[in-house]
């Protein structure tokens, strides 16, 4: 059914708008849901990428969330690693490339839920939580 | 001093970026708050335009020869597109924390999924 395409990219979409990792949910739905080869969902992944990032950088520019520092040589060095790890992925094994991706989602996934819980308990006056803002009156206002 | 750190930084993301066309900006964003000293949001938005030129080579090279679906391309990018909207504007109304532990469990289902699927 073609709709679950734009739904799945709708979901993704959204995730990848964050910054937090679209094609951790688009290739997972494409290839369980949908039965597409690990290669031709991470094809998929990177060509969905282009627009959604387009659109979604033009509100983080608006909003001054580009960081131009080191922007571009960070490019440039990373360039002729995505040239290596795109051959190797056309050239080996799905299976092998699904279970790879899928190691190294999962330590991500520990890391990030690391962080959050040790951020969550150093929560400052940033955060969206009025019982903790209630309770410290006299906290300086941050500067943005 | 930290322009050293971009090196390992852009080869390993690079290489992650091509080898699972994902995933690079997975490791960017926590690269660049720990050695680049960026803040979560803009670590975020940041990412987002780092992997855009990776992700334009790195599909060259995966569509090159494949036969590419792309009727199945356009439906996944029109949802994605409207969706890339709505992600971006509310990124700014998210706490940091909420980020990381959203950021963790989408992580964490995608790749329990593949590894058990």
């Amino acid at each position: 059914m073609w709709i679950w395409y734009v739904i799945i990219g709708f979901a993704s979409g959204i995730v990848s708008g964050m910054g937090i990792g679209g094609g951790a949910i688009l290739i997972p739905a494409l290839t369980i849901f949908l039965d597409i080869s690990q290669q031709k969902a991470q094809n998929i992944n990177l060509l969905y990428y282009i627009p959604t990032a387009l659109i979604a950088l033009r509100v983080h520019k608006k909003e001054g969330n580009i960081e131009k520092k080191g922007l571009l040589p960070l490019i440039l060095l990373a360039i002729p690693g995505t040239i290596a790890g795109a051959l190797i992925a056309v050239n080996i094994d799905a299976n092998y490339l699904r279970k790879g991706f899928a190691i190294f989602l999962l330590c991500m996934a520990i890391y990030e839920l690391k962080k959050g819980y040790e951020k969550w308990k150093t929560r400052h006056s940033k955060d969206l939580n009025p019982a903790s803002k209630a309770q410290i009156p006299t906290k300086k206002s941050e500067s943005m | 001093m930290k322009n050293k750190k971009l090196v390992p930084i852009g080869l390993i993301v690079g290489f992650a970026n091509g080898l699972f066309g994902a995933g690079g900006g997975t490791l960017l964003v926590p690269a660049l708050q720990k050695f680049m000293k960026f803040e979560t949001h803009k670590s975020h938005a940041t990412a987002l335009a780092v992997i855009l030129p990776l992700s334009v080579i790195s599909a060259i090279i995966y569509t090159w020869g494949a036969d590419a679906d792309w009727k199945i391309i356009s439906l996944v990018s029109a949802g994605g597109v409207c969706g890339g909207v709505i992600g971006a504007k509310i990124l700014n109304k998210l706490a940091a924390w909420w980020l990381n532990i959203l950021f963790g469990l989408f992580l964490a289902v995608g790749a329990v999924r593949m590894l058990f699927a």
